[in-house]
């Protein structure tokens, strides 16, 4: 088990090195120069030579990335070229929205697709089957920034019960901030909970018919027994994969839906940078993401190999 | 269909008394399938006694497993089943689903074909072992796992107090199948059904699971079904047996009978067929053709078409009934040219 | 070789005309595939036509699916959109067809130090969401439909890979591939003969569920600015534009997103058809990916 956590955080640390690569190379294909393209207007020699000189730009090209990655390693991800701030400081500033409408919108889709996949499985073609079926292809179908619109036109429009957009910090008033929450986390997690029921839904469905369900049958164990002991206990497995896969992409921010919902997110920042040509935020932001993503994935591997027995002797 | 209600007395010595434990009379199962229903098993009929051996042998798709699933209430659900299933005092076709599950469980113990895919691989071993008695005897958790321990013991599981964690893939095949057997005893069962459960292991292992079966059975007293293809393995442990082609039972009745005067012409191609240690290194006889369609079968008897000696021309066309031939020894054909 | 595939070919044609979902979704797709081309002939009126007298005005005969902020006739910018939508999604996956396959081929057929080395740039580009990227790549080399195209291209280059080396790995090890080599055919030979065929099901699959993606990221990409430019008229662009007015006018909401849902939903439909008959049990992984666009 050691082994196999070390050997997997060890690809992970190979992978991630590849991650600030890359996120590294993004500044150099900005074409022109890039901190004269963010000046724009502007612009002022004094700042232009300072900002050159902090992002390191007069280097050569490997100087420049092992220092990237030196000072990334020690939470130095360069300074904002419109505020001259901290990235760091300015990406984890915005992480606490992030991570509720995250975390809200998992749990949205988990309360959602557990029941509606269990259910459509275990009742395979009957009523439950068939809507979770229409359920699924239309939330892999559905733009989510299109129901996020109707939401508004709906929820805020006609019924006038929830606030088109904004934000309100969880911690300074959890009341308005469920009201605030409720239409983004319902759009981001009615699609994710449309691709977990279809997951959970095939899983199920093939243990179903595994030979030891049979035999749980053949004891004379009662029904529930069966489902829950035999059949979803090896069936979940893989699906928390899928819920971590889906977790990790929803805390990388859901640019669109942050956007359309004026949610001061990792994505809304992301935005914002793309818009303001503040590509060390930019960075710092996609870098932060990626780390969190590789991060989840990592977490999920180990407890994956927790949950199945049979992983630990590979 | 009260031809076998007189037996031949047993060769064997073994405790016996007369109570059955279970009767299947004339029972029939038909599938609903995409293309029309099939007709997996046709009228038939059989019982057990305490202490006894009845193995039930035919070709794959014979029907043999589904005759067993359907009486005990484990026929899939687009399976329509017909007929009258005793299970000692109870008659289970006239039982809720809820109360056969009980009878099931409490009384009925299974072992099925392939112990690489029979136990849950996320459960540890003890539990899965146990989990019958939970339920159906009230065992708490913590006298379920010494009862765990106990029968792996009983089963021959080495260092069974430490194994008792361990999960199914830790084990070997055999052993697995040992883990099986002791889950299928937990609840001491009147019966147990062993569905092929030697087919998926080598050669040697299946020796041990065989003797393993025996061997509690004399202590235990527990009756038997034993459903296989393989002939060679009935000799040494049945009592009874009768052979299944196409759905039906077409020869039945005394080890000794059936085996010194096989009379249908399947029986007699299966006994061909067994491999024989004494000519080893010759190739197997084995049947040519396949065996008929449960969704297109022939108006007479089911081997017609693959029948070496087709004498007798109304077996083609008319079911033959199965008629005495012996002592308790009953046979489906009208053909009854000289045996052997 | 020939009569297996031709076979395969007509069994897929029975098995999604059988499919009454699939029907639809082809229709559809046909639909959009004419509107695509004609859509500037088939428009009522002009995609920048602007009428300061007919702004925010709702459905009615004369502009079926109202006028915009601008009193531009929704209904002729949603059909001459169509074209921006499919050409970015045919461009981009095919990017990402090409690269993946010769990515994938190449490192599953010579594994070794080369595959290490490819596999492990996969995994970096799977490290990131999606969206997260094609946004990063495209604010770098500047907003536009080609690097839109060249984004998405990117972002789904490594699904394709990695379905590629799987299936050349299986394949690599079986008789007739040894039986080629051993002969001595060229390796090119041995890929385009005997193991790009093998490796068709999945790769069609693949290619017909990444378009319905690829449409859905080029509409999240033009949301935000970053697909193709005003004035020319996408189907995300006119959701982000109307966004502040659709509590008063819905149909600025309404339909733009209703041509995306339909558009996609109509090569999800062909494509799960396609994986019934082909392809049952390849990994939903790019779908799980999905669940944030």
């Amino acid at each position: 088990m050691a082994r196999f956590v070390l050997r997997r955080a060890l690809q992970s640390a190979v992978v991630l090195i590849g991650v600030t690569l890359v996120v590294f190379l993004l500044l150099q294909l900005v074409p022109g120069d890039p901190v004269r393209v963010a000046l724009g207007t502007r612009f002022d020699q004094e700042t232009y030579d300072a900002l050159r000189e902090r992002a390191g730009l007069d280097q050569p090209l490997p100087v420049q990335y092992a220092s990237y990655l030196g000072h990334a390693l020690t939470g130095d991800l360069g300074v904002s070229f419109r505020t001259g701030q901290p990235v760091s400081q300015i990406v984890l500033e915005r992480l606490p929205a992030t991570l509720s409408l995250a975390v809200t919108a998992v749990l949205f889709a988990l309360l959602v697709a557990f029941p509606l996949g269990i259910v459509a499985a275990v009742r395979s073609g009957s009523a439950v089957d068939h809507a979770a079926r229409v359920f699924s292809q239309f939330g892999v179908s559905v733009p989510d920034f299109w129901m996020g619109i109707m939401g508004i036109l709906l929820f805020a429009g006609v019924l006038g019960w929830l606030p088109p957009s904004g934000y309100v910090a969880l911690t300074e008033d959890p009341g308005r901030w469920a009201t605030h929450v409720a239409l983004p986390a319902v759009t981001v997690g009615l699609v994710a909970a449309s691709i977990l029921t279809r997951f959970i839904r095939s899983s199920v469905l093939e243990v179903l018919s595994a030979d030891y369900v049979r035999t749980a049958e053949a004891k004379g164990l009662r029904n529930r027994v069966v489902i829950v002991r035999h059949v979803l206990r090896n069936a979940l497995i893989p699906v928390v994969t899928v819920v971590a896969v889906q977790l990790a992409s929803l805390l990388g921010g859901v640019i669109v839906i942050e956007v359309l919902f004026a949610w001061p997110g990792i994505g809304r920042l992301t935005f914002d940078a793309v818009q303001a040509r503040d590509y060390p935020v930019l960075q710092g932001a996609v870098l932060l993401v990626a780390a969190l993503f590789l991060l989840v994935n990592l977490l999920v591997d180990i407890l994956y190999a927790r949950l199945d027995p049979r992983i630990t002797v590979k | 269909m009260s031809e076998r209600t007189e037996r031949m007395p047993s060769q064997r010595q073994r405790p016996r008394t007369d109570s059955t434990v279970l009767s299947v009379d004339d029972l029939t199962v038909t599938i609903g399938t995409r293309r029309g229903p099939a007709r997996a098993v046709a009228g038939v009929s059989w019982q057990v006694r305490q202490g006894e051996t009845f193995a039930l042998v035919g070709e794959s798709g014979s029907g043999k497993s589904m005759t067993l699933l359907a009486a005990t209430g484990l026929a899939p659900r687009a399976a329509t089943v017909t007929g009258r299933v005793r299970l000692l005092d109870h008659e289970l076709t006239a039982l809720p689903d809820d109360r056969r599950r009980r009878l099931r469980g409490r009384h009925v113990g299974f072992v099925f074909q392939d112990p690489m895919t029979s136990l849950n691989p996320v459960l540890p071993v003890g539990r899965q072992v146990t989990e019958a008695a939970e339920e159906h005897l009230g065992l708490t958790r913590r006298a379920a796992r010494d009862r765990a321990v106990e029968l792996l013991e009983l089963v021959g599981i080495p260092s069974a107090a430490r194994r008792v964690d361990a999960y199914p893939h830790q084990f070997s095949g055999g052993m697995r199948q040992r883990v099986a057997i002791a889950m299928a005893l937990a609840c001491e069962p009147d019966l147990l059904i062993a569905d092929e459960p030697t087919t998926a292991l080598d050669v040697t292992t299946q020796a041990q699971i065989i003797e393993l079966v025996a061997d509690l059975q004399a202590r235990l007293g527990t009756a038997v079904v034993w459903v296989t293809h393989d002939l060679g393995v009935v000799a040494g442990i049945a009592d009874t047996v009768a052979v299944m082609y196409g759905g039906r039972i077409v020869e039945q009745g005394p080890v000794d009978g059936v085996f010194d005067t096989p009379t249908h012409q399947y029986t007699r191609a299966l006994l061909a067929a067994r491999p024989d240690p004494s000519r080893r290194g010759e190739d197997l006889v084995a049947i040519p053709g396949a065996p008929p369609s449960p969704l297109d079968l022939p108006p007479g008897c089911a081997f017609w078409p693959r029948c070496p000696v087709r004498a007798d021309p109304r077996c083609e066309h008319e079911l033959p009934p199965l008629t005495p031939v012996g002592d308790g020894h009953t046979v489906r054909t009208f053909y009854r040219g000289e045996a052997g | 070789m020939s009569a297996t595939t031709e076979s395969t070919g007509r069994r897929v044609l029975d098995a999604l005309r059988r499919d009454p979902l699939a029907v639809g979704g082809t229709i559809v797709l046909v639909l959009l595939v004419v509107v695509g081309v004609a859509g500037p002939w088939l428009a009522p009126a002009g995609v920048n036509d602007v009428d300061v007298d007919q702004m925010l005005r709702p459905p009615s005969g004369a502009h079926p699916f109202g006028t915009d902020e601008l009193g531009r006739d929704v209904l002729s910018r949603v059909l001459v959109a169509a074209r921006v939508s499919l050409q970015v999604g045919a461009v981009s996956v095919g990017i990402a067809l090409v690269a993946g396959v010769t990515l994938g081929l190449f490192a599953g057929y010579y594994r070794g130090w080369l595959d290490s080395i490819l596999m492990r740039c996969m995994d970096v580009l799977f490290a990131f969401p999606v969206l997260l990227l094609a946004v990063a790549i495209v604010a770098v080399l500047g907003p536009g439909l080609l690097t839109a195209m060249v984004a998405i291209g990117v972002v789904y280059t490594p699904i394709f890979a990695r379905i590629t080396r799987a299936g050349v790995l299986s394949v690599r090890e079986q008789v007739f591939v040894r039986a080629a080599v051993s002969i001595g055919a060229s390796d090119l030979r041995i890929m385009r003969r005997h193991v790009l065929p093998n490796i068709a099901a999945p790769l069609i699959v693949q290619t017909s569920l990444s378009l319905a993606f690829a449409i859905l990221s080029e509409a999240a990409l033009s949301f935000l600015g970053l697909g193709i430019q005003p004035p020319a008229p996408a189907w995300g662009r006119m959701l982000f534009d109307g966004r502040g007015f659709v509590t008063d006018a819905w149909w600025l909401g309404v339909f733009p997103g209703a041509a995306i849902f339909l558009t996609v939903l109509a090569f999800n439909l062909v494509g799960d058809a396609l994986r019934d008959v082909l392809d049952p049990r390849q990994l939903t992984l790019a779908e799980a990916r999905r669940s944030t666009p």
